[in-house]
């Protein structure tokens, strides 16, 4: 995995501030997309964009920076869509962003429950302990009518978005919300993977037995992961019910979801918060592209049943050839790119 | 229950046992792989579907049933070495989990090919075994079950015999021990490895025409690998005995479970059962059942 987790800026040579490319891509999902964008940019891709960013950043956490790998994100992401769901339609008068942070508090506690198993188990063993979170988690929520105000299919109806009056219930209002909502969240766990809880993560994930050594406590350290990283996938799954689909079912945070997700940071790059915004981008926009291009080369044969195999394939292979060529992901591929800018950047004046 | 039902409990318990076979039948294709290469196998299952959905598809084609055997096995053996020259060679001494991470890649690119391939719908495969039940002292027995618990018999006798008895079973046996000390004696490590694959395969290709037989072939085939994992896990990753008796272990209790325990639920416990009694005992026995001591330290 990789090791590349900071990335400052060289103190000599001219460089942009760091902070400026944030900023910049701020100002522009905030000041323009919301004018230039239709419904469809909206509603298509942004807002399920923003969506699986937000839980790809949560499992990075989880598995880029602590190590541990977790094929149960699509559970994780349920828990915080019908937790929330519950708490807005149960307790009267709560502040819909409260509704969502609980389901995220309830993503985690469930988390922490299935992150238990770490302590004794590594690797495969505990990969396949978290598929245990993503198949109890679906039979509950269908088993159980309470979860989904006893529909007979679990389906639940996302409320109505709006927070201190202000309603969000247009396209446009649906991505500002999911859109601050990621910022802030990213924001946070951008900060945190600089701290020494941040370091911590890294240190279990390089070397357990050495981390125990210089005094890192192992098992507070692996839970705080498991709970940190499900309650931001517990959060990403509210707006992907809320903000994106308006109306879920369990099936919908399937194993394929939880794949989903995991592709999404091993594209975009594992250990890099960044890498979660280009993998969940790739992953959004390529079926789209895929149809288009498929249809204007294939015509009439390129039916949905064709554009979903293919789109199998090109996404196994994908994943092999980043894996093969590129381990640090879209991150790495957009940094040697930016360099390359800025050296010619620098060698012209001469 | 003042009446316990006896005989239904001996049936239940037998028909736990030889479904648990089918998962064994599964499991050993991934013990294959992991005991020479370490690789976690994701993409086992959707080489089970390949090679179901090649052979129904020969011989709803008119090939004969031994020809469409004889392809399906040498496609199978090509595909296993493939996957070995393309996708694991450029990933030698990478870490486990990117290893395992693509084979993930990888199962979908099969699962895709063989349905871009040969089509989405569902085939019936009929091997001239009948799933009739017949009764040995009260118990009602499916004949199918009796038939694919024989095949994983021979199957599992003949690898043991293949790894203790020929040459190149002491060269499998001698790179799952140590594979440095394998390479430095001058074994061909990469020439083992497709070998490995290629019988994984093969493995898959049994497997794979004893499910399609019993659930149809189809797309779900893929996914009788997710049947497999908690038996790997319980018999630890690395043994063929383990994945026998896990199974077995895994067959019996969630039959069990799901005609005994199953109804206070309300059913359908059988998804997530499995595991929880894999990770019950793995809390006791981090190594599973018969696995090595130290399963993986970084």
């Amino acid at each position: 995995m990789s090791t590349a987790v900071f990335d400052r800026a060289e103190t000599k040579s001219w460089r942009v501030p760091s902070w400026i490319g944030p900023i910049a891509v701020l100002a522009v999902a905030y000041g323009v997309m919301p004018f230039i964008g239709g419904a469809y940019i909206f509603e298509a891709i942004l807002t399920p964009f923003l969506a699986l960013s937000l839980a790809a950043v949560g499992l990075n956490l989880l598995t880029g920076y602590a190590g541990q790998l977790s094929l149960g994100s699509a559970a994780f992401m349920a828990v915080g869509a019908y937790a929330a769901y519950n708490f807005n339609l149960r307790i009267h008068e709560l502040p819909l962003i409260f509704s969502i942070a609980l389901g995220g508090l309830s993503a985690s506690a469930i988390g922490i429950a299935f992150g238990l198993p770490s302590l004794r188990l590594r690797g495969f063993y505990l990969a396949v302990s978290t598929l245990a979170a993503q198949f109890f988690v679906q039979w509950a929520l269908t088993k159980f009518g309470w979860f989904s105000n006893n529909n007979a299919s679990g389906v639940i109806d996302a409320p109505p978005l709006s927070i201190l009056g202000v309603s969000f219930d247009d396209p446009v209002g649906r991505y500002l919300f999911a859109l601050t909502v990621v910022t802030v969240l990213t924001a946070l766990s951008y900060r945190l993977v600089n701290t020494q809880t941040g370091h911590n993560f890294i240190a279990v994930r390089d070397n357990e037995l050495a981390a125990r050594v210089i005094g890192i406590p192992i098992l507070k350290t692996k839970l705080l992961a498991f709970g940190i990283s499900s309650f931001i996938i517990g959060v990403a799954g509210a707006l992907w019910a809320f903000a994106y689909l308006r109306t879920v079912e369990p099936a919908g945070f399937n194993l394929d979801r939880s794949f989903e997700i995991l592709f999404i940071i091993i594209i975009g790059g594992l250990a890099s918060i960044r890498g979660a915004f280009f993998g969940a981008a790739l992953i959004v926009v390529f079926p789209l592209i895929l149809s288009r291009v498929g249809s204007l080369l294939l015509g009439g044969h390129f039916d949905s049943g064709v554009l979903d195999m293919s789109q199998r394939i090109v996404l196994g292979s994908l994943i092999i050839v980043f894996l093969i060529a590129e381990p640090d992901g879209l991150t790495a591929l957009w940094d040697r790119l930016t360099k390359g800018f800025s050296r010619t950047s620098r060698q012209q004046p001469q | 229950m003042l009446d316990f039902d006896y005989s239904f409990l001996a049936e239940v318990l037998v028909g736990g046992l030889l479904s648990g076979v089918m998962y064994s039948l599964v499991a050993i294709g991934f013990v294959l792989i992991y005991k020479t290469s370490g690789v976690l196998n994701f993409a086992q299952g959707a080489m089970l579907l390949f090679a179901a959905l090649t052979f129904v598809s020969l011989v709803e084609r008119g090939a004969p049933f031994a020809l469409a055997l004889l392809i399906t096995f040498a496609i199978m053996v090509a595909l296993g070495m493939a996957i070995e020259r393309v996708v694991l060679r450029p990933l030698v001494n990478k870490p486990p989990i990117t290893l395992f991470m693509a084979t993930l890649g990888l199962s979908y690119v099969i699962e895709g090919a063989a349905q871009l391939a040969w089509g989405t719908q569902v085939h019936g495969l009929d091997l001239g075994i009948d799933d009739t039940p017949f009764e040995v002292a009260g118990i009602l027995i499916s004949k199918f079950d009796l038939f694919a618990a024989a095949v994983a018999a021979t199957m599992v006798a003949f690898l043991t015999a293949f790894f203790r008895y020929t040459r190149i079973g002491l060269a499998f046996r001698a790179v799952a021990d140590d594979q440095f000390a394998a390479f430095a004696v001058g074994l061909k490590l990469p020439r083992i490895w497709a070998t490995v694959w290629a019988a994984a395969g093969a493995v898959a290709l049994v497997a794979g025409l004893l499910w399609g037989a019993r659930l149809g072939v189809q797309f779900s085939l893929s996914l009788v690998v997710l049947k497999a994992l908690p038996v790997l896990v319980l018999g630890g990753f690395d043994s063929i005995l383990g994945a026998i008796v896990a199974g077995l272990l895994i067959g019996a209790t969630e039959k069990l479970a799901e005609v005994y325990i199953g109804p206070f639920f309300g059913g359908g416990i059988e998804s997530w059962f499995a595991y929880l009694v894999a990770l019950a005992f793995l809390l006791v026995r981090p190594a599973g059942l018969f696995g090595q001591k130290i399963v993986e330290r970084a």
